[in-house]
């Protein structure tokens, strides 16, 4: 019998079986940023241990770096000292840092495939649930605590559980204006946010199979969201063709012996899955999420549900969104009143994202009231856009044009909503408070959504706003 | 490396009504500015809280009733959201000591048992009743029993059944929950598989 993906990745990086039952679980690769690790670089030295593979650990600063005024040292003095610890720690353990002044510095999840660290076959771990990011590229990647962190710095395993394989088949083609993001937040519509847990996903069918690496990055970046740990696109030639000459990925004879790994490790055609759901490509329209679940998402040409019209068990989060979003039922998504427009994060800061928004927005204008910035997931990202113009365009039309990080997904950094405001973001999460305001509001969708939002000032369907067939 | 045997956790509860609680709720990010977990314990559910105020409503963890509760109870998906350890390291320096849910986010279950807080699931009824419970009673004592996979109080009317995945439960109960002793004790077996991987080994 066939064996997927993840089976295959989990029985070559197995060590053993721990006294409990579960798999001391070998970590290829393990990323660290800092505000999970501090916490865990002490531990270990607590315990009077070492970092045992410091070559498998890659280390950068994105989430508390502000994004406008990066010379050192930052106003905010905490995250000063923060940096300034990972820095320490970097140099005292030889963990590779991808610094501010690198050049090379930027959200961990975007950073680790633009350097070819992210690989297929791989197991990769890190103290960021958006971890699951790096299945785009066939591995087996998962976020965990600092507890984990400090296990993975000192053993280079973990103790976890092996997980059940979901397929999600998505077939077709997408209608022009509807991507990858659209995708994610369907499938989590329909599968909600805790359909799972105890999974990871294995997405394909010939969506996927057209996908780019970035837009597979999208999906995959957003299973934590739909509540599985893991969640992961099988490698194939477009795979291959994004790691080929990136600083680490393999050269010369290595790079054929690597792909040629890198092809057996896909899932068998006859490998079983615990189940497998289906969807169609034609049915996904523009959605934007209404409240504060990611599974609380609507096609932009409907209206917020009423609570007594869902399933019971949504009841009650639904009539909490609607008290928090101060958006009654029946309000349609297109024409709510914006007041920040967010386009970055790790879901959607990636060239591709940049580059479609910059091609629809050439000689437009933000809406007078709306405060929109751009934020590249990476230094590298944002030089290469510069070079393109990208950022010219973007500034033309009054975006911020900003440093890497992540900014406004979070609320650790200066980037924060004020008070009530409504933001249309290209984050992953609209959970209560999350753009760093209580009473903040956060809608999600795709970058170009969000970009439509900004110009007209209100939700609207990207494909009016710029005309797309 | 030897742990305290958790076999029951007893004490006050307190009931956060809600399904997918995340842990931004639970400890917002912008506390997440500090290099230990120390002094988390005041900021647990601290934006919860103003806006529970704002709304002229009461925080369950700013009512005095519930002072001193060691066993929160909740809804579905507890813990969902960002993989932030600083959530269970904020509720255990709050002072709980075992969370009871319908169910229970991945990262965050990990994260909880790892620093020995039982995560135990118990059905959405039984939760209500106990829920009820407190609220008329909030002195009770709630038993959280591994031993015996039960909820008790020293209400005799109350029993309810929990689960646990037996890879956390035994563990919590054999003094073992901090995997690092294990996961150290394979460092050798580590080695050798480090070496068969050949993009590990650079073979």
């Amino acid at each position: 019998m066939g064996k997927t993906l993840l089976e295959k990745v989990w029985e070559e990086h197995t060590v053993r079986t721990l006294p409990d039952g579960r798999t001391q679980l070998l970590i290829g690769t393990h990323l660290i940023h800092e505000v999970t690790s501090p916490q865990a670089f002490g531990m270990v030295r607590d315990l009077g241990l070492k970092v045992l593979y410091p070559n498998r650990t890659f280390a950068t600063v994105d989430h508390i770096v502000p994004t406008d005024q990066r010379a050192e040292p930052f106003s905010d003095p905490l995250a000063d000292a923060m940096v300034k610890e990972l820095r320490k720690n970097c140099a005292e353990t030889g963990v590779t840092f991808f610094d501010l002044p690198s050049g090379n510095q930027g959200i961990v999840h975007i950073v680790g495939p633009e350097q070819g660290i992210t690989q297929p076959g791989t197991t990769i771990a890190c103290g960021d649930s958006h971890t699951s990011t790096h299945g785009a590229f066939g591995a087996i990647a998962f976020g965990i605590g600092t507890s984990q962190v400090r296990d993975v710095l000192a053993t280079q395993t973990m103790a976890i559980g092996k997980p059940k394989v979901r397929r999600i088949n998505v077939d077709g083609k997408l209608s022009p204006g509807v991507y990858a993001k659209d995708v994610i937040l369907h499938i989590i519509r329909h599968l909600g946010v805790n359909g799972g847990i105890g999974f990871a996903y294995e997405y394909g069918g010939s969506t996927f199979d057209s996908f780019t690496q970035e837009e597979r990055m999208t999906v995959c970046n957003m299973s934590i969201e739909g509540g599985a740990r893991v969640g992961y696109v099988n490698p194939d030639e477009t795979t291959f063709e994004y790691l080929r000459g990136r600083p680490y990925s393999p050269k010369g004879a290595e790079w054929d012996a690597a792909v040629a790994r890198w092809k057996a490790v896909a899932s068998d055609k006859d490998a079983t899955y615990e189940d497998i759901v289906n969807f169609k490509a034609e049915d996904i329209l523009p959605t934007v999420t209404w409240g504060i679940t990611p599974a609380q998402a609507i096609f932009i040409d409907e209206k917020i549900p009423d609570p007594k019209d869902l399933p019971e068990k949504d009841r009650d989060t639904a009539a909490e969104a609607i008290e928090h979003m101060k958006l009654p039922a029946g309000t349609p998504a297109a024409g709510i009143k914006i007041d920040v427009a967010f386009l970055g994060s790790c879901t959607n800061g990636r060239l591709s994202d940049l580059q479609e928004v910059a091609k629809h927005i050439r000689g437009r204008k933000v809406a007078s009231h709306v405060k929109a910035i751009v934020v590249p997931g990476s230094q590298v990202v944002a030089s290469i856009a510069e070079k393109m113009g990208l950022a010219e365009i973007f500034r033309e039309a009054g975006f911020e044009w900003r440093g890497a990080g992540c900014s406004m997904c979070l609320g650790m950094n200066p980037d924060k909503l004020v008070g009530d405001q409504l933001c249309a973001s290209s984050s992953n999460r609209n959970f209560k408070g999350r753009q760093g305001s209580p009473t903040g509001r956060t809608m999600l969708m795709s970058p170009l959504m969000v970009a439509a939002a900004a110009l007209t000032g209100e939700i609207s369907d990207a494909r009016k706003v710029f005309g797309i067939q | 490396m030897a742990l305290e045997k958790i076999t029951q956790v007893t004490g006050r509860g307190v009931f956060i009504p809600g399904d997918d609680i995340d842990t931004d709720r639970i400890i917002p990010a912008r506390f997440m500015k500090c290099v230990t977990f120390d002094g988390l314990g005041e900021f647990a559910f601290a934006d919860a809280k103003v806006a529970e105020k704002a709304a002229g409503r009461l925080h369950p963890l700013d009512d005095s009733r519930f002072n001193g509760a060691t066993i929160l109870l909740s809804g579905s998906n507890f813990g969902c959201g960002s993989s932030r350890e600083h959530a269970p390291q904020a509720l255990y320096r709050y002072g709980f000591r075992a969370i009871i849910a319908e169910s229970f986010a991945e990262i965050f279950f990990g994260n909880s048992t790892t620093l020995g807080i039982p995560c135990v699931k118990m059905s959405k009824e039984d939760i209500a009743n106990l829920a009820a419970l407190i609220e008329k009673t909030p002195s009770i004592q709630v038993t959280v029993d591994l031993t015996e996979s039960k909820v008790t109080t020293d209400d005799i009317d109350f029993a309810a059944e929990i689960s646990m995945p037996g890879h956390a439960r035994e563990p919590l109960m054999n003094g073992r929950w901090d995997s690092i002793a294990d996961l150290v004790d394979g460092l050798e077996d580590v080695k050798s598989r480090v070496a068969a991987i050949p993009y590990l080994s650079g073979k």
